[in-house]
């Protein structure tokens, strides 16, 4: 390889550079975040629509194919994998239960440095801690 | 081995290819399929259609369309150049050009006629849409998806009607009370009556037609023998706009 | 090759940063749009489309004109045409750049233009717009950068060269006629509702085209030692005389139609255009001084000797262009949208960013052009020497 001796150590130290974070350990942890708003605590059972570990890495897919099937498909009730049924509604069931938008999901979304539009157009009920 | 930059940049291509492979497959798959329903108490029907008694709307009332922009957070940008509007109020002749006259009355040369958008059979706007963001119905209502439209405005110059509007700017600080039940739109979507769907998926009617104290609007299935609207079609005389266009409009006016 | 672009005098590179500062004028304006939206233009709800999606449409021709070059060459050995089938090919680039920028910076979601691709929709012009667009774009770089670079290694083009200079004739009539489709099929505006809006497409198209190539191979051989020669400039001036005569008897067709039908929805829009329409004229010096440029224009080019005058053909390529690209560029789409479906007039007139988005993007399509230009000058420099 022409250069050799200096391409190789230059890429060993921009890989360095770039993944200094995980390696380094000085990244924050993910925030912790608060689900005891009123509305959950008087639900008898607290269960989200599916398992968290699954709402965490899921619910973008979740919300984006309900968002197709609300609007082209004309479908408004999800049967979730346990058998109840919920509207497909950002608004109503995500924030009705959720109704701590920045605590819950601005704070994370945050963290990563997602910007989700959908508030763009989305009514963000008030907010209830 | 030798490599020549030409080699390393065919591997590095068809690599990156390669890796590129799952997440597309993944993308295109869809969900794993739980069970979707319509709402219970929607309402159904094979051809939603709307009739206008212009005997019965009077003039200058606006009911109807105070009642349209604020469930659906329609902006009011104060400036005819930014406006929005879903349904409004129009002089006669404008709306019916071919059928105005030098003799014609009074009453008639004053009138001004509720336009909205009239859902048609073949509507230009659905034709021309390169992202299906607006779409028609199996129950004729010519929708709009908000999270696909780009922004582009080809369905604004298809529209016949002149019924659509483009967000030209952000919307949300000009809506006076913004109604948490339905979303408002962004910057750079059109817009245009849904004929309510929200609320047919609820067992109502659409606001307009529940807001008009004199019960000029009439909305319902085409389709079924028992619905009023066929009543009234078969019982008087309606007019259509541009019905020479071949877009068969679905907003009936009954004269 | 591309290295090539980067030796010039200071007259080049002075070029270069005058286009960069334009382009980051209209880079600065065009951040501003995408926070406030398109509002910052002078668009309405009644007029939609304006000066960016007229500029897409005018430079579409442009790019179309590519083949005025190529089918005299590659199809009827018109050996003149040789030298710079590269320079339509280039300019072809860079007008489609132009084009698809345009139409990104007209886009109210410009980072959802790839719905196009993930839905597609067979009934929907500007689909296939996007296609056929993209797809002029890849034939012209491959094709040009192909034979410039085996005119640079002094060997023949290798043969798969011919089949796409070949596919690339029709395509260049396709994106002009599908660019007209977009206008012509629309039902409820009677200014574009007419079968000859691809025609007059082309015709305009084969006549701005070539004006716009005759003007850049006189500053060609003013700014470098590369010589088109005078032939095929003659040429190229024929063919614009001929696409200009086509393209105004065209138009006397329209207001022909217009007139003897005596429609009023058909005539409302030439009236606005060339009279003005219940006190609304903002067109009408436009459309005049359009008239005027193309008359000018056709005297020069139709007596022989003024043709053959560099200095007046000159003059006639300018006046041409500049008279259809008001043509096109500012009178065909407005006028479009006025009166209004619900028979309004609202006039539409420019606003300040928008005209510098515009300028930007322009800008950007003459830097690309500079800079292809440079790469074709330094290579015939040395292929011929």
């Amino acid at each position: 390889m022409y250069d050799a001796g200096k391409i190789i150590p230059g890429v060993v130290i921009f890989i360095g550079l770039m993944t200094f974070p995980m390696w380094l350990g000085r990244s924050a942890p993910p925030p912790e975040l608060p689900i005891n708003t009123p509305a959950i605590q008087q639900l008898g059972e607290k269960k989200c629509l599916e398992a968290t570990p699954y709402m965490k890495a899921n619910h973008m897919e979740l919300l984006d194919s309900w968002r197709n099937e609300v609007v082209r498909d004309e479908k408004r009730i999800y049967v979730a994998s346990d058998g109840k049924q919920y509207e497909m509604s950002l608004s109503h069931t995500c924030l009705g239960c959720h109704s701590n938008k920045d605590q819950f999901c601005d704070r994370c979304h945050n963290y990563e440095g997602v910007k989700p539009s959908c508030w763009n157009c989305h009514v963000a009920p008030k907010e209830k801690a | 081995m030798e490599w020549s930059r030409r080699t390393f940049l065919k591997v590095a291509g068809t690599s990156a290819l390669g890796l590129g492979f799952k997440p597309a497959l993944d993308a295109l798959a869809g969900n794993a399929g739980s069970k979707l329903l319509k709402g219970p108490s929607a309402l159904a029907a094979k051809r939603w259609a709307m009739a206008i008694d212009l005997a019965k709307c009077p003039l200058s009332c606006t009911d109807c369309v105070a009642a349209c922009h604020e469930t659906h957070n329609v902006p009011d940008f104060g400036n005819p150049k930014d406006e929005v509007k879903w349904i409004w109020r129009e002089p006669y002749g404008d709306v019916f050009p071919a059928q105005e006259h030098k003799f014609m009355g009074a009453g008639w040369k004053e009138k001004s006629v509720i336009v909205l958008c009239n859902h048609c059979e073949e509507p230009a706007c659905v034709r021309v849409c390169p992202t299906q963001a607006t779409f028609k119905r199996p129950d004729g209502i010519v929708m709009m998806d908000y999270h696909r439209c780009i922004g582009c405005r080809f369905c604004v110059a298809g529209c016949p009607y002149g019924a659509r509007s483009m967000n030209f700017r952000d919307p949300r600080p000009f809506i006076k009370r913004v109604n948490p039940d339905f979303p408002t739109r962004t910057r750079g979507v059109v817009e245009k009556c849904n004929f309510c769907v929200e609320r047919l998926e609820q067992g109502l009617p659409p606001a307009c037609v529940a807001a008009c104290q004199e019960k000029a609007l009439t909305f319902g299935d085409l389709e079924n023998s028992a619905a009023q609207i066929q009543e009234l079609l078969r019982a008087h005389f309606a007019i259509r706009r541009k019905p020479e266009l071949g877009t068969h409009p679905q907003v009936y006016y009954l004269v | 090759m591309l290295e090539k672009a980067l030796v010039g005098d200071r007259k080049y590179w002075g070029w270069l940063a005058f286009l960069i500062v334009v382009m980051g004028a209209g880079g600065f304006f065009y951040l501003h749009q995408l926070d406030y939206g398109l509002g910052i233009t002078g668009m309405s709800r009644n007029v939609s489309w304006a000066l960016y999606i007229a500029q897409f449409t005018f430079l579409v021709g442009v790019a179309a004109s590519a083949v005025m070059l190529v089918l005299p060459y590659y199809l009827h050995n018109y050996k003149a045409f040789g030298r710079i089938t590269i320079l339509g090919e280039f300019l072809a680039v860079s007008a489609v750049i132009m084009c698809l920028t345009f139409i990104i910076v007209d886009l109210g979601q410009p980072a959802r233009a790839f719905n196009v691709l993930l839905y597609p929709t067979p009934s929907s012009i500007l689909f296939w717009d996007m296609i056929v667009l993209n797809g002029y774009l890849l034939l012209n770089i491959v094709i040009g950068w192909t034979v410039l670079g085996s005119e640079r290694k002094s060997v023949p083009p290798p043969h798969w060269v011919k089949l796409l200079i070949y596919v690339s004739i029709p395509w260049a009539i396709s994106i002009h006629t599908v660019t007209a489709f977009i206008y012509a099929g629309l039902p409820g505006r009677s200014f574009w509702m007419t079968a000859i809006m691809a025609p007059r497409f082309l015709a305009s198209a084969f006549a701005s085209g070539p004006a716009l190539l005759i003007v850049l191979c006189l500053i060609l051989r003013k700014v470098s030692r590369f010589d088109a020669g005078r032939q095929s400039l003659q040429m190229l001036a024929k063919i614009m005389t001929y696409a200009l005569i086509i393209s105004v008897f065209f138009v006397l067709m329209e207001i022909f139609t217009v007139f003897y039908s005596n429609i009023p929805e058909h005539m409302q829009h030439f009236r606005y255009l060339f009279w003005g329409l219940e006190g609304h004229h903002a067109l009408v010096p436009w459309m005049w001084s359009s008239v005027t440029l193309a008359g000018v224009a056709l005297l020069i080019l139709l007596i022989p000797r003024t043709r053959q005058n560099e200095t007046l053909l000159a003059v006639a390529s300018a006046a041409t262009f500049i008279s259809l690209w008001i043509e096109k560029g500012l009178g065909l789409i407005v006028t479009g949208f006025i009166p209004s479906p619900l028979e309004k007039i609202t006039e539409y007139f420019p606003t300040g960013p928008e005209v510098l988005i515009t300028l930007g993007v322009w800008a950007m399509g003459f830097l690309i052009l500079t800079i292809l230009y440079k790469v074709v000058v330094s290579v015939k420099k040395e292929s011929e020497a």
